[in-house]
């Protein structure tokens, strides 16, 4: 018995329990060890990048006449320009045809057969998840991938930590320190609301073929509750359940899934070989083909990006 | 329907679920996997083309088990088979020459990210060669921007790459606006977004002629804010900053097939969707004869000013730009031919520039400086030739593509008759005296005698660059000995375009 006990802290029981009880995780383990490590010498500090000079200079330099004439006419000329695209543009909106008559060319027979067809082919209730997830979902699967591509650019230009891990942990520290955190009311209210918050979140996703909404809206709902997680509780609550490595995995599982769900979909669409999914019995939750499972996917990486992107912008790291 | 015929679902498909994949990989794994596919793709391109050669037609192919104007269509005929081998092939041989500068250039972190930004955008260039639908090539063209911007970011630890990257994504955001501006107003006045639906209800509107003002705006649109993403000239302030800032794989891809790949779909636009008679019963295409040929003088004049040569090269690309706006302005089917035709063969000469530069300049001491690149040639060989192969390509030298897709340009704009073949080939004449100046100056700087500056370390190209290299000099050549098969495939695949 006292063997256990002894081994407890180490074992797989004992770090679930110090998790519960919101002891020290790693992170702050190693960071206070990297702490009261001696510092190294600062063989490459970061060096202020050099501001290119043409970004400098026309502050520096004093205008000769001629050059506030040409500024002077340069803005004048733009706004000329402008105004007349927006004369030009409104011009055209106006002799559109009115909006809402039942007799415009955007009512034809693809709208009617979206809303005539729809339930009996696609099975969703909710006629718009039919049309962006079974009809034309190849067009989401290019928007979901718009997202990841944004959040791939976004981390490649403000992922500052690539290697020393020391740094990152020095970092780190620093963003806690000043995080507020103490905030009793925002914690209050923030424990109340955000279970109803997320709960709301993923009954947008799953109800998405029956009920307005689906996976970009109940994914942002739940992505925005975790940014207000984040925001009452700093992140070294939020660190416990969502890490870069989670997003990763979650985002690359919910693509993943989606493209080659999709793929088979459309493979067997082309050629005319039989899909072993069908719509299912309009109204249940465990109908409409694959559509409450795209939108689950859709949902899991428009909440990660949503975060990801939040906490990018934040200090540099998700 | 064929195995064969799930080929372009494939090329686009694969890279898509390969980026998602790669963004996890380690660095070593991300590499090898993103280059396996790009591999596969272009082998998958290669097979569509040979198939293409039998099957001489072109064909639909739904994206689910809706047909077409329900759901989605691809679409896809001879010049869509040649160009998407033409794209594969190129991401390939960028990758596979620009490998060792990117584990340089880009910390260990990104380099995962990196490849899954070229996967992602190998697959937003073949679902624009492919799509028969307008607002999906809408989706896969945000993707292109986005993963464009990466690409020259991905390169932070140089802070004019950031600037570049700002600059860069200012100007296509503005033609991303303009073009979706533009389909929302079409499909306000047609109700379509399929390509041939919308040919035929153009055609209506263009015949009552009730909506002639807004038709005209439509077109206007479309094709501003695709030559404003293609970098045509007043548009094309990004272009030098982002191909002499980034590393050489990203200016490479950059310049010789995401600015192409958005004048494939303004082509395809214009002949699919809009219909010559109606482009030119608007003269938008007179606009852009007009800023074609600006671009043409302007671009060369700026490169020949400049001393550093990625400059020079950036700048050139300006003016080959020009070239294929030209050609497109004419109006003519000839004219739309030798455009498609200067697209490949400027593909293939502009990323054996931004390749051969990389080396050369290592070997001058990392500076790309005119004055310090004396004697480059004979210190890094290789890169010298394929450089030289390069610049007198773009300089329309018998024996290399270029040459033919300028005598194709000229041809058509004799065909073409009036002002506009007079203008054009006097622009021809000049641009291509221009070229010469700039393009066989530094073809002459590099091959003459002169000294290492001081500190320069022994060129290595490694094998992976020469691999590369050796592949591109001889797409040059042979786009020369094989133009007429491929223009043959052009002008079918033109044909099916109506």
């Amino acid at each position: 018995m006292a063997k256990l006990r002894e081994n407890l802290p180490s074992s797989r029981w004992g770090r679930f329990l110090r998790w519960l009880r919101e002891g020290d995780d790693v992170l702050d383990r190693s960071m206070a060890e990297a702490l009261e490590a001696p510092a190294p010498a600062p063989a490459d500090a970061l060096v202020p990048l050099p501001i290119p000079r043409r970004l400098t200079r026309t502050r520096q330099r004093n205008l000769t006449r001629m050059e506030k004439r040409l500024r002077a006419l340069y803005v004048v000329t733009a706004v000329l320009i402008c105004s007349g695209i927006i004369a030009l543009l409104l011009v055209t909106t106006a002799g559109l045809p009115d909006f809402g008559d039942p007799d415009n060319p955007a009512n034809n027979e693809v709208p009617r057969h979206y809303i005539e067809k729809g339930l009996e082919e696609t099975g969703a209730v909710n006629i718009v998840a039919g049309m962006i997830l079974d009809y034309r979902a190849f067009d989401t699967l290019g928007e979901s991938n718009v997202l990841f591509v944004a959040v791939c650019a976004v981390i490649i230009l403000l992922r500052l930590h690539s290697g020393d891990p020391r740094e990152r942990l020095r970092d780190e520290a620093d963003e806690r320190s000043r995080e507020p955190g103490h905030d009793i009311i925002l914690q209050v209210v923030a424990a109340l609301i955000i279970p109803l918050i997320l709960l709301f979140g993923v009954y947008v996703i799953l109800n998405g073929h029956l009920s307005p909404g689906g996976g970009f809206s109940g994914g942002a709902v739940m992505g925005a509750a975790l940014i207000l997680f984040q925001l009452a509780f700093g992140e070294r609550h939020t660190a416990r359940f969502f890490t870069f490595r989670t997003f990763r995995i979650v985002s690359v599982l919910a693509l993943g899934f989606y493209a080659s769900a999709k793929a088979y979909s459309f493979f067997t669409g082309a050629n005319h070989l039989p899909s072993f999914i069908t719509p299912g019995i309009p109204g249940k939750i465990f109908s409409a083909g694959l559509i409450p499972y795209l939108n689950i996917a859709v949902g899991m990486v428009v909440c990660c990006t949503m975060y990801a992107l939040y906490s990018l912008f934040r200090k540099g790291d998700v | 329907m064929a195995l064969w015929q799930s080929i372009p679902f494939a090329c686009i498909l694969i890279p898509l679920f390969g980026a998602a994949v790669c963004s996890v990989l380690p660095r070593r794994i991300a590499r090898g996997w993103a280059t396996g596919l790009v591999a596969l793709v272009m082998g998958l391109s290669c097979w569509f083309v040979m198939e293409m050669q039998s099957f001489q037609g072109s064909y639909a192919y739904p994206m689910g088990h809706f047909g077409a104007p329900i759901g989605n269509e691809l679409k896809a005929g001879p010049m869509e088979a040649v160009m998407g081998l033409m794209f594969s092939g190129l991401t390939l041989i960028c990758l596979i020459g620009g490998a060792r500068r990117l584990e340089k250039d880009i910390t260990e972190g990104r380099l995962g990210l990196y490849h899954a930004l070229i996967l992602l955008m190998l697959s937003a260039l073949m679902a624009q060669v492919y799509t028969n639908d307008l607002f999906t090539a809408y989706v896969f063209v945000e993707i292109m921007t986005i993963a464009g911007c990466g690409l020259i970011a991905a390169r932070a630890q140089k802070g004019q790459a950031l600037v570049s990257a700002v600059r860069y994504m200012v100007m296509n955001l503005i033609g991303s606006a303009l073009f979706l501006l533009g389909i929302i107003l079409l499909y306000d006045l047609t109700g379509h977004l399929l390509m041939p639906n919308l040919r035929e209800a153009v055609a209506a509107l263009h015949a009552e002629g009730q909506y002639d003002l807004q038709l005209t705006i439509v077109v206007a649109l479309l094709c501003t804010g695709l030559a404003a993403k293609g970098a045509l000239f007043p548009f094309h302030t990004w272009v030098p900053d982002a191909y002499s800032n980034g590393t050489p794989t990203s200016s490479a891809l950059l310049a010789s097939l995401v600015s192409k790949s958005y004048i494939v779909l303004l082509v395809k636009v214009a002949l699919r969707v809009i219909g010559a008679d109606v482009i030119i019963s608007t003269d938008v295409h007179d606009v852009m004869f007009g800023f074609g040929i600006i671009g043409m003088l302007a671009g060369s004049i700026v490169a020949i000013r400049s001393s550093d040569v990625r400059r020079m090269i950036a700048w050139s690309s300006v003016a080959q730009i020009g070239y294929i706006f030209m050609g497109i302005g004419l109006g003519t089917e000839a004219g739309m031919k030798a455009a498609l035709f200067h697209i490949i063969a400027h593909a293939a000469a502009k990323s054996i520039l931004f390749l051969a530069v990389e080396p050369l300049s290592d070997a001058s001491g990392g500076h790309s400086s005119l004055s310090y690149l004396r004697g480059a040639g004979f210190r890094s060989p290789l890169a010298g030739v394929a450089f030289t192969v390069g610049a007198l390509s773009l300089t329309g030298l018998p024996l290399l593509g270029g040459f033919v897709s300028k005598l194709n340009l000229g041809l058509a704009a004799l065909d073409c008759g009036g002002a506009h073949a007079w203008i054009a080939l006097a622009a021809l004449a000049l641009s291509t005296l221009l070229n010469v100046l700039y393009m066989v100056r530094i073809v002459l700087v590099i091959w003459s005698r002169g000294e290492a500056p001081e500190g320069s370390p022994a060129a290595v190209t490694g094998n992976r660059l020469d691999f590369a290299l050796i592949m591109l000099i001889t797409a040059n050549v042979g786009l020369f000995f094989f133009a007429s098969p491929i223009m043959a495939s052009l002008q079918v695949g033109i044909g099916l375009f109506g």
